[in-house]
């Protein structure tokens, strides 16, 4: 009986630290779920594996079949084009595997179901977040590797320490940065239940262009990615430090290092969106 | 099957008409979605024809059409999923399909009309906006003679029927399969692929050209744009797609007897 | 039932202890968006919930009524943290509850009775195994719950059957379980018997009885079976546009409403009304099936022999009465008087 009351008090604390560890805790116990939950199709676990890796591999086979037929893209070369791709599936596929579910949100807000969630003694993002979590979005991730693998074989890059440590700064940053414009999105859909389509343009479309070089699109649409949803800073612009390629823009050399700034400023103000959203919710019901 | 039942199935197409119609969000997102798909793929086209004018015999205001047409037919011919298969594989999949199975209608030709219904709107609410927009912004080839308007009309009727056909087989294998997600997946990439979504068709290489613009799914999205763009003559392209269509719809009926067979058997 | 017959939380004792749920003019408004013309939407306030003032002790069982949209939902909604008040003062066990949502959360148990929350493609153990995780269920409590639930609602062999193999009733009895291995002190149930055979029916109200007798759970259920709350409460609160139209126990409300069953009955063939003893009436026929009313108090042995013996009868039934009728002979009473 002790015991049951301390853990209520433990639970109810609303310390920022323990709601991110409460977070997290409820996060990896939903996720836990839904693998059994898949797992009870292994066929079909199989088939959308494999479907992933297949999708987005042919995504590759595409630029590879564009590049049977020219030697550069927009001034890039195939290798350099594939580290694009390559950093661009990564940091998508990452954040995809941690909460591509958002866009469900929606269709709970209309059937009802997110009030399920509203009595569970977790926090809302962490569930909404966990919600139909997928191995088989590792897919992407490592398909991603893989033509970065290539990319880096390719690529002459002359190599420095501050490159080699921008590597993983860059791809971390970069899921941040995607996580949390799926976050945005799905604070969207609190207020605009059936507007869940609106996110893909901003998600899988942010992906593709990041995968063809800035060279390629208008000025206007390099700027929009760069200071509007600051997408610019998952590849193009520390890829263009690494290739030792002219910043888009005339932006300072600097700007390659503001991954994990961007991503940091960004989930800011997408779990502000978060709470708005949620909060419209709660005194709307709907 | 007399006037009766063609009055039914017409009721069923505009069910399906209107059930998407009623989502106005979701359509509005959808139009904008595309949109910006459409902005994204017409800049690398642009880059690309700027390196090689002329690939695959398209000059680049051909190219710029093609992409606008890919985002114009994505949701109308359900090429990248979206139709009714959720729908179907997920009543097979509770067993409510027992109930559909009694009912007076045939189920194919059921859910062909449904789809019909959602298809044309889908080609008016969601099609027209982003190409007007691509039409508007960029340097298209379009057709001054009504005729080649119509052939390409046709030409993406024919598209809807055989994209039907193949999204009909893959939602009866929920019947062999307990979760037929996966199947889905498979077929959406293919369709995106194959189709000439992610790059026209002409642009591939040698036989892997050849192979795909045989397959079924250059019907969806290539076939309509050479008819339109100038590039292919209408009849061929028509009897092209017909038989593909009457092909994969008779394979369709031949599974779904023997789905219901096993539906029989099982009692639902 | 572990014999030891505590209660998690029971040391929150002090000021409002006897008042466990504490309703003072809660009030709750929405816009609403109504289309009135292709392009053109009207917004109107729409006053779900208005003024609503109640109290409920520890260990009562309420039954909570209403016709559709009267705002019972909105209600349970507001109690149990899903929805903020736009006024007035609410507290479940001394918590605000959209304040303190995750807190009230330990406190409470919720079933809905259309929406599981189990595991659709996992055994029913899973959903189980996520709550005392989930909850942070001490070990030995979560196994004497999850014992005593399984018990008396006959879940033993359903614990390995994946969720969607399950009947309504059977996953209903799932669903209440789920809700009560955290130990709550408050049990909302949205119609848990709804849909449900009768003899299922009565395993959940034999299950909740004996819940509230044994560990003093507050019980709030929402129903539009009038047998539930006969059989469950002792207490009948009927709300109507937002507003509470009566606080009693059941008995008050057959009379505010004098309540009627109905009996149907089949003839051999088309027959004028049948000439029935006061103060049963004929309400209406239809070809050979003709309709009766007798007062709910009364037995229908009687008025059935004399039908029996005088028509000849191919087949007959009787309907309860429902809680929108008893409401609605309330309110045409009431309007009279």
């Amino acid at each position: 009986m002790a015991e049951t009351a301390e853990a209520s008090e433990a639970a109810g604390r609303a310390e920022p630290r323990g709601r991110v560890v409460e977070g997290l805790r409820a996060y990896r116990l939903i996720a836990a779920m839904w693998i059994r939950s898949t797992m009870a199709y292994r066929t079909s676990f199989v088939l959308t594996t494999f479907g992933n890796f297949a999708m987005t591999a042919l995504d590759f086979v595409a630029i590879l079949l564009m590049f049977s037929r020219v030697d550069a893209l927009g001034g890039w070369s195939l290798g350099e084009v594939a580290l694009l791709y390559g950093l661009s599936g990564i940091s998508f596929g990452l954040a995809d595997l941690a909460i591509g579910s958002m866009d469900r949100l929606g269709r709970r807000v209309r059937d009802g179901t997110l009030d399920t969630l509203l009595v569970r003694p977790a926090p809302m993002l962490a569930q909404v977040a966990a919600d139909r979590f997928a191995l088989r979005r590792l897919g992407r991730v490592t398909q991603g590797l893989l033509v970065l693998g290539y990319a880096l074989v390719v690529v002459d890059v002359d190599w420095t320490v501050a490159k080699l440590l921008l590597m993983p700064v860059m791809l971390l940053g970069g899921a941040g940065i995607f996580a949390a414009v799926f976050v945005a999105a799905g604070a969207f859909q609190f207020v605009a239940q059936d507007a869940s389509e609106v996110a893909n343009a901003f998600t899988y479309g942010g992906m593709t262009m990041l995968q063809y070089p800035p060279t390629v699109f208008a000025l206007d649409l390099v700027r929009g990615v760069t200071f509007v949803v600051p997408l610019a800073f998952v590849n193009w612009l520390p890829a263009c430090f690494v290739l030792d390629r002219p910043y888009p823009l005339d932006l300072p050399g600097w700007v390659a290092f503001a991954p994990p700034l961007v991503a940091v400023a960004c989930g800011a103000l997408a779990g502000l969106a978060w709470r708005a959203g949620l909060r419209s919710y709660r005194s709307t019901g709907s | 099957m007399g006037v009766g039942s063609g009055r039914l199935y017409a009721a069923v197409a505009a069910g399906g008409f209107r059930r998407y119609a009623t989502y106005r969000v979701a359509t509005a997102a959808g139009v904008f979605t595309n949109t910006v798909f459409g902005l994204i793929l017409v800049y690398t086209y642009l880059a690309l024809w700027d390196e090689r004018p002329q690939l695959g015999g398209y000059d680049q205001a051909q190219a710029v059409t093609f992409v606008w047409l890919g985002q114009a037919l994505l949701a109308a011919l359900a090429i990248g999923g979206g139709g009714f298969e959720d729908e179907l594989m997920e009543r097979i999949r509770t067993g409510d399909i027992a109930v559909d199975l009694y009912r007076p209608a045939d189920l194919q030709l059921w859910w062909l009309a449904a789809d019909a219904g959602r298809a044309v709107f889908q080609l008016l609410g969601r099609g027209v906006v982003p190409f007007a927009f691509g039409s508007l912004f960029f340097p298209v080839a379009l057709p001054r003679e009504v005729s080649t308007w119509a052939a390409f009309l046709v030409a993406v009727g024919l598209g809807a029927l055989v994209s039907f056909a193949l999204r009909y087989l893959v939602a009866l294998s929920a019947f062999w399969l307990m979760d037929g997600t996966g199947m889905l997946h498979m077929a959406w990439i293919a369709g995106l692929f194959c189709s000439g979504m992610l790059l026209p068709l002409n642009v591939f290489p040698g036989a892997l050209g050849e192979v795909v613009r045989a397959l079924p799914w250059s019907s969806l999205l290539q076939a309509p744009a050479d008819v339109l763009l100038g590039e292919a003559a209408p009849l061929g392209t028509f009897v092209f797609q017909a038989a593909w269509a009457v092909a994969l719809l008779a394979v369709g009926r031949l599974v779904q007897s023997a789905a219901t067979r096993r539906v029989v058997v099982q009692g639902g | 039932m572990g014999g030891s017959g505590t209660m998690a939380g029971a040391d929150t004792a002090g000021p409002g202890a006897a008042a466990f749920i504490e309703l003072d003019g809660v009030e709750k408004v929405f816009d609403v968006r109504k289309k009135t013309g292709f392009l053109k939407r009207e917004r109107r306030r729409v006053r779900a919930v208005d003024g609503l003032s109640f109290t409920v002790a520890r260990g009562e069982m309420v039954g909570y009524i209403g016709p559709n949209g009267a705002g019972k939902s909105t209600t349970i909604k507001m109690l149990t943290g899903i929805l903020t008040p736009s006024g007035g003062r609410l507290r479940v066990a001394g918590i605000d509850p959209s304040r303190e949502r995750t807190r009230l959360a330990q406190r409470i148990g919720v079933v809905f009775g259309q929406r599981t929350t189990l595991w659709w493609d996992l055994p029913l153990i899973d959903s189980y195994r996520l709550m005392h995780r989930m909850y942070r269920i001490p070990d030995v409590r979560y196994r004497e719950n999850l014992e005593r639930c399984v018990e008396l609602l006959q879940l033993g062999e359903l614990l390995d059957v994946p969720v969607r193999q399950l009947s309504l009733g059977q996953r209903m009895r799932g669903d209440i379980a789920a809700a009560l291995l955290h130990d709550p002190d408050v049990l909302y149930l949205d119609e848990p018997t709804i849909g449900l055979d009768v003899v299922s029916k009565a395993k959940v109200r034999g299950f909740l009885r004996d819940l509230n007798a044994e560990r003093g759970t507050t019980v709030l259920l929402t129903t539009h079976d009038l047998q539930d709350i006969e059989q469950l409460c002792s207490r009948v609160m009927v709300i109507d546009h937002g507003r509470l139209v009566y606080d009693g126990p059941l008995a008050g409300l057959h009379e505010a409403g004098e309540s009627e069953r109905t009996l149907v009955v089949d003839l051999e063939r088309e027959l004028p009304p049948i000439e029935a003893p006061e103060p049963a009436r004929v309400m209406r026929v239809e070809g050979p099936r003709q309709w009766l009313a007798f007062p709910a108090s009364a037995s229908a042995a009687g008025l059935v022999a004399r039908i029996a013996a005088e028509y000849p009868l191919v087949d007959l039934s009787v309907r309860e009465p429902d809680i929108e009728s008893v409401i609605a002979r309330m309110y045409a009473e009431r309007t009279s008087a």
